[in-house]
């Protein structure tokens, strides 16, 4: 696909045709004159599409793709925490540790998770296998506490053992 | 203590299926938004009534859902916006992730109706990005059914009525709730919040005429058109009207998501939900999310669940979200983990809230470090009565309230930990929990 789009957007060359259909859908859903509005949505596809985190070539692709300065996508890939900047584990995982998860033994969750993956948060394992996501505020999850998110899952009423066996699963 | 549990908004959790279009119906779902195209109910009754029924801005502020809605110029030629808070980030807060899973059909009618009230053709929900997995899939395939059944989008069901509704997903900020960092947001910018005035009602989103309700209150609206304000009102005491989704967590033995009339005694409320875990008492309750001051166990006893009896009782209902602390409950860390989360979320736009943050967080861990010193806890509260009421927006206020309060009630525990070099005063007891 050459990098004319639907919408007439045009560069972005390193963006896949699925990426831009998914721009495509997002910025359809504002003002013509507001295609800002999709920054959020548009990096969401690609770090998916990257294993979990961003690059500078990325950002500045979305950034041609929706004709903006590319300090504006900069600038949104570090204020908001769902984005990763460095190269990071294929699997993230988030553990809750704010004060309803803290009352239920949360600390007891990041600690097996430390123990078990030998990693501290906000460390990836060294195959690549699994990210410690830094201290993870609230969920919304709070009356099913202890939890963690596991990419983009949750996982609720957690004990270490618990723990144990979705890290296990994790490919 | 008999009280009628999940009548409006869970309703839903009664009902096969209840987040489907057909499951939605099975319950009076639309019943109200078809009513209103068919009727061409005049907007000025639509607002009344909301404003008649007491409901009460659920987000936290508690702002009269009704009058908000009344302050958008509706006559105005300008496209007009109607916006909903789903962006459910307050610690201790878990209700609006249950309406978006099981009842994600009573937000469309109500954005629907709301929408047409304020003359807003457009509305988005903001949704937070960590809702990924379930809700905001739910959310999505509730508005494609609604489209589907032609409850949404042109000239709806030949009534003449637009509107449009999108859903957005945000990424991750706390701030994003405040509701003119989450305009900014949905602008395409990071969520720093705006100076107000210009209110939203006049310069919201892309500076055109926006009203930004919580999911709850959007949620809640259906009902209240379809069985009258004056029922909805009676339901709670004068003052705040209606029902109301306590998230109870913490130290409870039946942690639980649960809606009951307004104005319930906390004592029946912490009943339901099992009492204090683990045959322990009771020492602390939060009542309305991590932003409203700490209130000791005993005078929480004697409180009713409104807006005005908790504020009697020295905090807020806030969003409802009710965390329990029972005697193993170290104040000093608790009140660390708060800070802790409101230095890592302030928006760095206002220097006393970016400083002050980090100042608060900094001196916590030192004196759980045993480094305390005597004057560390004027210190505190200094820096605390220094960020309060002198930023943008309410996060600041937020920051400062835990700890005005903790020190308020607890101080006797900061001063034993500076004086034991880091020990807590819990330590000691057999299963010190936090």
């Amino acid at each position: 696909m050459s990098g004319q789009s639907a919408t007439g957007q045009s560069g972005g060359a390193l963006l896949s045709d699925h990426v831009r259909e998914e721009i495509d859908r997002w910025v359809a859903k504002f003002p013509p004159d507001r295609k800002r509005s999709a920054v959020i949505s548009a990096l969401h596809a690609v770090q998916h599409e990257n294993h979990g985190f961003l690059t500078a070539p990325l950002m500045d692709a979305v950034a041609e793709y929706l004709e903006l300065p590319p300090i504006q996508v900069y600038e949104i890939a570090t204020f908001y925490s769902m984005f990763a900047t460095k190269p990071v584990g294929r699997h993230h995982i988030s553990v809750c540790t704010n004060i309803s998860c803290m009352l239920r033994g949360s600390d007891e969750i990041v600690a097996r998770c430390e123990k078990k993956l030998g990693i501290k948060t906000g460390e990836s394992t060294p195959d690549g296998r699994v990210y410690l996501k830094r201290e993870e505020e609230c969920l919304a999850a709070c009356n099913n506490a202890p939890m963690m998110m596991v990419d983009h899952v949750y996982y609720e009423n957690l004990t270490p053992d618990s723990v144990d066996k979705i890290l296990d699963e994790l490919k | 203590m008999n009280y009628e549990t999940n009548t409006v908004l869970f309703e839903a959790l009664k009902h096969e299926r209840s987040w489907t279009l057909e499951g939605y119906r099975s319950f009076g779902g639309y019943e109200a938004w078809e009513r209103i195209l068919r009727d061409k109910t005049p907007r000025e009754k639509i607002i009344d009534e909301v404003k008649a029924s007491g409901l009460r801005g659920r987000g936290g502020a508690a702002f009269p859902t009704g009058v908000k809605w009344s302050f958008m110029p509706r006559t105005s030629p300008l496209q007009k916006y109607a916006v909903c808070n789903s962006d459910e980030s307050e610690p201790g807060t878990c209700h609006d992730r249950d309406i978006l899973r099981y009842n994600p059909h009573s937000v469309i009618e109500g954005m629907a109706i709301g929408g047409y009230a304020m003359t807003a053709t457009v509305g988005y929900n903001y949704i937070r990005g960590e809702f990924m997995a379930e809700p905001i899939p739910r959310f999505q395939a509730a508005l494609d059914e609604a489209y589907a059944a032609g409850l949404l989008g042109k000239n709806i069901l030949g009534s003449g009525v637009d509107f449009d509704l999108h859903m957005f997903v945000g990424a991750g900020a706390y701030i994003c709730g405040e509701e003119t960092a989450l305009l900014e947001s949905l602008e395409g910018k990071p969520g720093k919040p705006r100076f107000k005035p210009p209110f939203p009602a006049n310069f919201g989103l892309y500076g055109k005429p926006t009203t930004i309700n919580n999911t709850q209150s959007f949620a809640s609206v259906p009902t209240i058109l379809r069985k009258g304000a004056a029922w909805f009102a009676g339901l709670g005491p004068p003052n705040s009207g209606g029902t109301i989704i306590f998230s109870v967590s913490g130290h409870v033995e039946k942690p639980m998501n649960i809606e009951l009339p307004m104005g319930i005694p906390f004592k029946d409320l912490l009943a339901i939900c099992g009492g204090v875990w683990k045959g322990r008492k009771l020492k602390a309750v939060i009542p309305g999310g991590s932003s409203v001051p700490v209130v000791p166990g005993d005078i929480m006893m004697a409180a009713n669940m409104d807006y005005d009896s908790v504020k009697k009782a020295g905090s807020s209902v806030g969003t409802g979200a009710v965390i329990v602390m029972d005697e193993t409950t170290c104040m000093v860390r608790t009140l660390e983990r708060l800070a802790r989360f409101y230095y890592s979320e302030s928006c760095g736009q206002c220097t006393p809230c970016r400083e002050g943050t980090g100042w608060l967080d900094r001196m916590l861990k030192r004196i759980i470090a045993g480094q305390g010193r005597s004057e560390d806890l004027g210190l505190l509260l200094d820096v605390a009565n220094r960020i309060e009421g002198h930023t943008i927006c309410a996060l600041g206020d937020a920051a400062a309230w835990p700890v005005q309060s903790f020190l308020k009630h607890y101080k006797h525990e900061f001063q034993y930990m500076i004086e034991h070099k880091g020990r807590s005063i819990v330590e000691g007891q057999p299963a010190a929990a936090a």
